[in-house]
């Protein structure tokens, strides 16, 4: 059966491949400390060893649109091209290439579909940056086969908070009873407070702190029941109006287990948005460590 | 009314280097031309089985034409569409980084909570 490497939770921020990447003058202020804080969190990745990563993210109308559109889809193919020109062009992000574990991919689905959850599929699909930013930050080789989860938290009507944290917990099943021999990381990607073309956007902080403040302790924390008693679809416009990523981090804790504490978390304070790293080691409750071996 | 014409121009003009800078240049032109030709067009879908009944009004036609990013706010477009088109138009033409990104933001200041609905 498969094992869970680890849990891991993010912001996703497309500024940061060219951030770390630039040099002198192009070279932003905040760049060093983000740059550190990054590879400090990639570490909580390497040393949970995984063979395959199940990626949550959620596209922002490259190949899903108006006309078509799913609330939660899970990529089935062997091969996914990543990123978009308008990336590419905003934010500098390279054009990427991945195998998908696709035995995976058709397990979280069949399970998936008979647990209740209606999802659906591409055997085609092109990532953007909800999935490659976080490749990009903890695993820059870009070397594992993936399988692609994408969440709506974009186009209203959209799924209750509730939904995103039952389909957490169940992916976490369906890894689980995986029959592949292999070690999983799980790596979800969404946004504390964010506003995105309204009138709070591009500030000196994320559009709410005191809701980011919060967020983080309610993910470090493990505390669904809070989070999912404070937020709810008609609350989440009033930190910021792409606040409702914050979906993606309670499909995330889904995933860690109710009141299950972080064995990592570390954030960052930028303009415009805030950034969180969060990271759990399911298996370090029951004795064996990160890396799969038995600890002492 | 149509959020959902209104957001499919947007979508389809950013995700074409060509539609971007001719939406840049000739604004008028590029609306009339996409209205005519395009707004029916299932995307996905064979040419001759397009749809009939999509068409901007008045309103919402003059604020594309304008480049009135304020006025598709208002209207309802979703605001990740509006801010990545046209950041990709008129970044350039600011010295500083993130200047236009904060123009926008600010042209945007007399609007509060709840914000117009951009549900389609």
């Amino acid at each position: 059966m498969a094992t869970i490497a680890a849990v891991i939770a993010s912001t996703h921020h497309p500024f940061y491949y060219r951030a770390s990447t630039s040099t002198g003058a192009d070279r932003p202020p905040f760049a060093d400390e983000w740059v550190a804080k990054i590879l400090s969190f990639r570490e909580t990745l390497t040393r949970a060893n995984p063979d395959v990563l199940v990626l949550v993210g959620s596209d922002h109308f490259h190949q899903l649109w108006l006309d078509n559109m799913p609330q939660f889809l899970v990529g089935k193919a062997p091969f996914y091209d990543a990123n978009w020109y308008n990336e590419e062009r905003e934010f500098g992000l390279p054009r990427m290439f991945f195998t998908g574990q696709e035995d995976l991919s058709a397990h979280i689905l069949r399970g998936g579909l008979d647990a209740g959850f209606d999802l659906a599929f591409s055997n085609e699909l092109r990532i953007d940056h909800s999935v490659t930013c976080p490749i990009i930050t903890l695993r820059p080789q870009a070397d594992l086969p993936i399988v692609p989860i994408y969440t709506n938290i974009f186009a209203p009507p959209l799924p209750q908070p509730k939904r995103f944290v039952q389909l957490g917990q169940a992916v976490r099943d369906l890894v689980e009873s995986w029959p592949g021999d292999l070690r999983v990381a799980i790596i979800g990607t969404g946004h504390l407070s964010l506003e995105l073309g309204g009138p709070r956007q591009f500030g000196p902080h994320g559009p709410d702190p005191e809701f980011d403040r919060k967020a983080v302790e309610w993910i470090a924390s493990g505390d669904i029941e809070k989070a999912l008693g404070e937020v709810s679809l008609e609350s989440l416009w009033e930190p910021g109006n792409a606040t409702h990523g914050f979906m993606d981090f309670l499909l995330m804790m889904g995933v860690a287990g109710a009141g299950v504490k972080a064995d990592y978390a570390d954030t960052l304070d930028l303009f415009h948005t805030m950034e969180a790293y969060f990271t759990w080691y399911p298996q370090a409750a029951s004795g064996i460590d990160a890396s799969g071996g038995r600890s002492r | 009314m149509s959020k959902y014409l209104l957001d499919k121009f947007l979508y389809t003009i950013d995700r074409d280097p060509e539609l971007v800078e001719r939406y840049r240049s000739d604004p008028r032109g590029t609306v009339e031309w996409w209205e005519a030709e395009r707004a029916n067009a299932i995307l996905n879908v064979h040419g001759g089985e397009s749809s009939s009944w999509l068409k901007f009004d008045d309103v919402e036609r003059q604020a594309l034409v304008t480049h009135d990013y304020v006025k598709l706010f208002e209207l309802g477009v979703h605001p990740f569409l509006s801010l990545t088109l046209f950041i990709a138009m008129f970044e350039r033409d600011y010295a500083e980084p993130l200047a236009f990104q904060r123009k926008f933001g600010a042209d945007l200041s007399h609007f509060n909570l709840p914000y117009p609905d951009i549900t389609t």
